[in-house]
């Protein structure tokens, strides 16, 4: 797909929560060895959100970020979007909340909001959207985000990296952009690979048919599928940045798709940091985008399960190195951390209960 | 001219068998007996009735159950120092012939609820709700807070606020009304829970259920004894401790403190503090002339401030051991100073005392009440 | 009931402040205020303008709280601070994202946006400004 008018990134930031929590003390409380699961999982630890934090704060700093990095005042913005799974509340929009924290659409909040759900591909589906905004003149600037705090089950394979986080996008005209987004792809089908019923906590998945018929599949399809559209090839990008909900995935997509790992890794951060679900993708763009050169070229391939993905083809500006530093970067995140064990991650994610306790969700 | 012409107590702490309307009723009726006259005005002091009990409208309510439909009755809240200020408006009634003789009575049901996170909320309505205590601010952690303030200032150790809080103790043993009559050790301070760093458990006065009823009346007709209220004054602060300059004052006690002492030569023989922790027990002193300020604490490690000390404070135990009945104290302070200058203190009698001063402070020193009472 | 339950339309209309720092500020004296008043609390003048504060300060004052309130009990320990903003201007605020063993007098802060009460499982999340030290 390619926009009328040419759409770019105006500005990027990332949040993640500073607590972590080692696999080896999760796999510790199950009684188990992590040494034997390092290898097929490859996340060494993860982040937890903090008592007070959920998708909406993940959210807001995300997008005070990016507004810092964008030239721009947020009463400017008349899209705002958030991709989550982990909606604070399952009927009312963190949107909302967004909007009114930001001062976006000036004094009167003239602006769309909404909240969009896909997955881990509710992020970059949201991006499609503001494209479209934008592409079409309805819009000079929008938000996109991608944020949650996702689930894992105690015990569950899922718990290793079910992690915290997010990025925010401020996407407007590509004249006024520091990256801009070339064409961009999206394919969905009905694979049911993971879902969370309503009501319940923890969503449900299919261990390996996750891999081949979801997430490779989707993956491959639309990178294939766009780089077919601009006539691209693998070797005609500097970075290629996957979902990644697991540190051994986007390696293995990258590989299949003929990109070499040293372009894949600079934009894998789950092994830090575990996966961020609607942030996942997103995350790994904003570490690329903090260390791009201008002229670069970017592949960005999002997946959700259900199943869907995303795809970008992303071309970096002049003038990224100016605003590179205007805000904390990913890896400034990544590194302030402090470590919890698992009795107070169960705290953190409330799986502790106290007795009378008006202030649990 | 005002006077009190008799008092009525209940006993300070846990009453679970008595409700709200028990404890007032058995103070006023008391207090009526002791005088033996009619009242044609009742006065109610509580801090916390409609929070934790339910119950406004107090007015009406103790008129009903003391067998007084009819009588014109209201209720006064000042936190901390609704009792001071109960006091001090119905003595404007008497004083300014609105009425002849007024039942002030203070009650507080606070045991109903037991949980600390209740009581919290309860006293942190003292406080700025919306941007205080919405941010987990209780009233507690405002003393700690002031506390804080003054350990820097001065460069004042923990230890050195345990002084207060062992001097009550000690007198509160000898006082029949008080809740905690025992002797506190000086390790038992030092090994005391944290409620707010660095304010611990034994910083911190007993919430206590309980009611006092003093009669004013126009006249020195008292059949057990008569005082006088020669004069009383009040002043607030702001009701946001965060946007205070200096948090180790309180302008309001000494404010008070001045508008009462004005046109008087007063010399009080007492002084009945309003201690709901150590630290604003100390700042009332320093507001109210008696210490340095930063140097309270010499005041009751040194004697002075001992029952047959030079400077009496808090004979009766103070709120650390009489206990907090929140809306009451100020009315047991009064209480307790007419009982001292009338000389029927039995037992925690400042000898010879014929005049002592009350302080009665709200929220964190955001309004406070003095009254000289002087026996006749 | 309202001692844990979170009155909708009394946070609401403080969303202003809880959000975005709105604030005022005295055109007469200069005083700078959170949340606005309509009068200035320092020279009584109802000459106020609306503005943002600063998102960074320092710490002038801090408590640990181990006793809260209804419906704070489950973030305790947690810190309670008197936080001076760069334009000299003070609030009240709990830190966060820090070990009550970490908090110091002077310590340079800035604003988040956290859950700070939340009304059991059906009442609405009260979320506004906390501090944390700054990310350099």
């Amino acid at each position: 797909m390619k926009a009328n008018r040419k759409v770019g990134i105006v500005g990027w930031g990332v949040y993640v929560p500073k607590w972590r929590v080692r696999s080896e003390e999760l796999a510790r409380e199950w009684g188990r060895d992590w040494n034997r699961y390092a290898a097929g999982i490859m996340v060494q630890e993860k982040s937890v959100p903090g008592i007070d934090e959920d998708a909406f704060t993940i959210a807001y700093e995300s997008s005070i970020n990016a507004l810092k990095r964008a030239h721009i005042e947020a009463s400017k913005l008349r899209a705002v979007y958030v991709g989550t799974e982990s909606k604070p509340y399952a009927v009312k929009t963190t949107a909302t909340m967004l909007i009114e924290a930001l001062g976006a659409g000036g004094e009167r909040r003239l602006t769309t909001g909404a909240d969009y759900e896909f997955a881990c591909k509710a992020g970059t589906e949201a991006i499609q959207a503001v494209i479209g905004l934008i592409g079409s003149n309805m819009i000079d600037y929008g938000l996109a985000v991608g944020a949650d705090t996702a689930q894992g089950a105690p015990g569950d394979a899922l718990e290793y990296t079910a992690a915290a986080g997010g990025s925010a996008y401020i996407l407007g005209p590509a004249a006024d952009s520091v990256a801009v987004i070339k064409a961009s792809l999206s394919h969905v089908t009905d694979t049911p690979d993971f879902w969370r019923r309503q009501h319940e906590h923890y969503p449900a998945h299919t261990r390996a048919f996750t891999g081949g018929p979801a997430y490779f599949k989707h993956i491959m399809t639309a990178a294939k599928e766009l780089m077919n559209f601009i006539g691209t090839k693998p070797e005609d990008y500097d970075y290629a940045v996957f979902h990644q909900p697991n540190g051994k995935y986007p390696l293995r997509v990258g590989t299949r798709l003929g990109f070499t790992p040293d372009k894949v890794k600079p934009g894998l951060i789950t092994p830090y940091i575990g996966n961020t679900y609607s942030g996942s993708a997103l995350v790994g763009l904003s570490a690329v985008l903090d260390q791009a050169k201008p002229g670069q070229r970017i592949l960005v391939v999002s997946f959700g399960s259900g199943a869907g993905s995303d795809a970008f083809h992303i071309e970096v500006n002049d003038g990224i190195e100016e605003v590179q530093n205007l805000a904390p970067k990913t890896l400034n995140y990544v590194n302030r951390k402090e470590y919890v064990d698992y009795t107070t991650y169960a705290r953190y994610r409330r799986m502790i209960r106290m007795l009378h306790d008006f202030s649990s969700y | 001219m005002v006077y009190i012409v008799g008092v009525g107590l209940t006993n300070v702490g846990n009453h679970w068998n008595k409700s709200l309307r028990h404890l007032a009723v058995e103070a006023s009726l008391k207090a009526l007996e002791s005088c033996n006259k009619n009242i044609d005005y009742i006065v109610v002091a509580n801090a916390l009735s409609g929070v934790v009990n339910g119950q406004e409208n107090l007015g009406s309510y103790v008129a009903t159950h003391l067998g007084k439909i009819g009588l014109p009755a209201v209720k006064i809240e000042a936190a901390g120092a609704s009792g001071g200020a109960a006091v001090l408006l119905a003595s404007s009634l008497v004083s300014s012939k609105m009425a002849d003789r007024v039942l002030v009575v203070g009650v507080e049901k606070v045991t109903d609820y037991t949980a600390l996170e209740d009581s919290n909320s309860a006293l942190s309505t003292s406080i700025d709700s919306e941007y205080e205590a919405f941010h987990g601010g209780t009233l507690d952690a405002m003393h700690a807070l002031v506390m804080r303030a003054y350990m820097w200032k001065y460069n004042v150790s923990k230890e050195e606020f345990s002084y207060l809080p062992l001097l009550m103790h000690e007198n509160a043993v000898d006082t029949p009304h008080a809740q905690l009559r025992f002797k506190l050790k000086p390790e038992s301070y030092s090994s005391s829970p944290v409620i707010a760093e660095p304010l611990t458990m034994l910083d911190l006065a007993p919430l206590g259920d309980g009611a006092a009823a003093v009669v004013l009346s126009k006249d020195a007709e008292g059949s057990n004894g008569n005082a006088e209220i020669v004069s009383s004054g009040q002043a607030t602060d702001s009701i946001s401790l965060y946007r205070r300059r200096d948090l180790t004052e309180m302008p309001s006690i000494r404010t008070a403190f001045k508008r009462a002492m004005e046109n008087t030569n007063f010399k009080p023989d007492f002084y009945i503090i309003h201690d709901y922790s150590s630290i604003m027990g100390y700042i009332a002193v320093e507001e109210l002339g008696l210490a340095e300020r930063g140097k309270a604490s010499r005041l009751f490690s040194s004697g002075e401030a001992n029952r047959d000390g030079p400077v009496p404070i808090n004979p009766e135990g103070g709120l650390k051991a009489r206990g907090n009945p929140v809306g009451a104290t100020g009315v047991y302070q009064v209480a307790e100073a007419y009982l001292q200058v009338t000389g029927r203190a039995d037992g925690w009698q400042v000898k010879g005392a014929m005049s002592g001063l009350t302080l009665g402070i709200g929220g964190i020193g955001s309004n406070s009440v003095v009254h000289l009472v002087r026996g006749v | 009931m309202w001692a844990y339950w979170q009155s909708v339309p009394a946070h609401w209309r403080e969303i202003p402040a809880r959000y975005r720092l709105e604030g005022g500020r005295c055109m007469d004296c200069g005083y700078i205020m959170l949340p606005k008043e309509d009068i200035c609390p320092v020279c009584g003048s109802k000459n106020i303008e609306t503005v943002i504060l600063p998102r960074k300060g320092k710490v002038l004052n801090y408590t640990v709280v181990w006793n809260a309130l209804r419906g704070y009990e489950y973030y305790t320990p947690y810190v309670l601070a008197i936080i001076e903003l760069e334009d000299g201007s003070r609030i009240m605020a709990q830190l966060t994202d820090i070990s009550p063993s970490e908090a110091k007098k002077g310590m340079e802060v800035e604003m988040v946006l956290r859950k700070t009460k939340v009304s059991g499982e059906s009442g609405i999340i009260a979320y506004s400004y906390k501090f944390r030290p700054v990310i350099r």
